[in-house]
């Protein structure tokens, strides 16, 4: 399979690369790790005119640690974020969904930023990010703003993101310590995407879940902030009656169509499996 | 920047620095098997699944159909033609996979070899586990992986004992 023509750009610098975009139009794409929009290409459902390449642009890449916050540059590779040491202390949620994400060859060139901004329902840092309260910076040609990531999404594949901008970093201020945290998702075998996952950070103190966050992907069109499930843990001891009540509230917002992951019933009934195991680890995992 | 016309791209394959002139969306595996004669990474199932077009890329394990060639412009990359030490005798991988039966009809070898290299560059010393963690981008329907595994496993204690200069590093 031959992807379309197409002309190359290799901006090396954000200011570069979005002043190309911007000038190109809807005729441009960025190209990040690749490994969503060139099988796309392959199979000439995208067929973009003109290809800016933001792999040289070294500006995008990293993981740092800035006051309260991490920060992740958007060209981060899922193996980068698997290797960081800040995010296995900090936010080790995000290790053990990047683990689940598509295989060891996709996750070395498969970025973060290219994983939130395409809006695909599949993706799993959305939801993640949901999850984190994270927020976005989108550059543009005239400048940059943040938007939430509980915001950002729209539709599947639409989202807040505007021609001509990028997504060129995450930041989100990191979970307090001793938190409990899981992300649990059903595939059917590697590399596929979720039947259903949720993510669940919670703290606890004295005995009582003191506050907790709680985010489910791919299944809605967007990943969806579970309020209500989360809300059904605060104040108690995550007995059963909570995590019941919570993964009853958590179904009740879930959206999921009938694909070849299984009829909405049981992508349904799924969801609530993974929430009850999500809160069950995050539960053991808090101190 | 570039247009649709072709463009020349430089790789450094196997130690050697290769030209071509190529269209900008020409894919890697094509650049490789089609302008460099390099026929040991395959074109299995051309939508990311299979790993038989694996490639080592500046130490990442990349599948090479879902690279264009210029995105790869100046990098350094090993294919299973730059295994084998320059008197010809196997890398201990390749040897693994002989002696343990690790391939039948040996369409995923050079994928799944190039693979298990990087994977034993970075974990020398993994468990079956990491094995089949670490080769989960790569398909094999002959062998159900368990002399796969078991190759990978032996051909890191042999690695252990002889270290020996690789290749392409």
């Amino acid at each position: 399979m031959i992807p379309g023509r197409f002309t190359y750009h290799r901006p090396s610098s954000v200011g570069e690369a979005v002043k190309l975009l911007a000038s190109l139009g809807e005729d441009a794409r960025p190209l990040a790790g690749g490994h969503s929009l060139i099988p796309m290409m392959k199979l000439r459902l995208a067929q973009p005119e003109h290809l800016v390449d933001l792999g040289r642009i070294s500006g995008l890449k990293g993981i740092r640690q800035e006051g309260a916050d991490i920060v992740i540059g958007a060209m981060t590779t899922q193996a980068e974020v698997l290797g960081s040491a800040l995010i296995g202390d900090k936010a080790p949620i995000l290790q053990e969904a990047a683990r689940v994400i598509a295989d060891p060859q996709v996750r070395y060139q498969g970025t973060i930023g290219g994983n939130v901004a395409n809006g695909d329902p599949g993706n799993d840092m959305p939801g993640l990010m949901q999850c984190l309260d994270a927020r976005y910076t989108l550059t543009g040609p005239s400048g940059s703003r943040q938007v939430a990531a509980r915001d950002f999404y729209e539709a599947a594949f639409f989202t807040k993101l505007q021609a001509g901008e990028l997504v060129t970093e995450i930041r989100f201020a990191a979970p307090a310590a001793g938190h409990g945290w899981a992300y649990e998702k059903l595939k059917r075998k590697i590399g596929d995407y979720a039947v259903a996952a949720a993510a669940v950070t919670l703290t606890m103190s004295g005995g009582k879940c003191a506050a907790a966050s709680i985010a489910l992907t791919n299944v809605a069109q967007t990943p969806l902030l579970a309020t209500d499930a989360a809300k059904a843990l605060i104040g108690t001891a995550l007995d059963n009656a909570a995590i019941d009540a919570a993964a009853k509230a958590a179904m009740a917002i879930s959206d999921p169509t009938t694909d070849t992951r299984g009829p909405v019933e049981y992508r349904r009934a799924v969801l609530g499996v993974m929430v009850r195991r999500a809160i069950a680890r995050a539960k053991s995992r808090a101190r | 920047m570039s247009d649709q016309a072709k463009t020349r791209v430089t790789i450094n394959v196997n130690g050697r620095d290769m030209s071509a002139e190529v269209e900008p969306r020409t894919l890697l595996i094509h650049f490789l098997r089609e302008h460099l004669n390099l026929t040991g990474p395959h074109i299995g199932c051309e939508t990311t699944h299979c790993g038989a077009c694996t490639i080592d890329l500046d130490g990442r394990s990349v599948k090479s159909c879902t690279m264009f060639a210029v995105q790869a412009e100046g990098s350094k990359v090993l294919t299973i033609e730059g295994m084998a030490a320059a008197d010809g005798s196997l890398h201990p991988l390749q040897a693994a996979f002989h002696e343990h039966h690790g391939l039948q009809c040996g369409f995923c070898t050079p994928g799944m070899i190039t693979r298990a290299y990087r994977l034993l560059q970075e974990n020398p010393k993994p468990t079956d586990e990491e094995i089949r963690f670490g080769i989960a981008g790569n398909l094999c329907r002959c062998t159900g992986y368990q002399n796969i595994v078991k190759a990978i496993k032996a051909a890191a204690e042999t690695m252990a004992s002889q270290p020996r200069k690789e290749a392409a590093e």
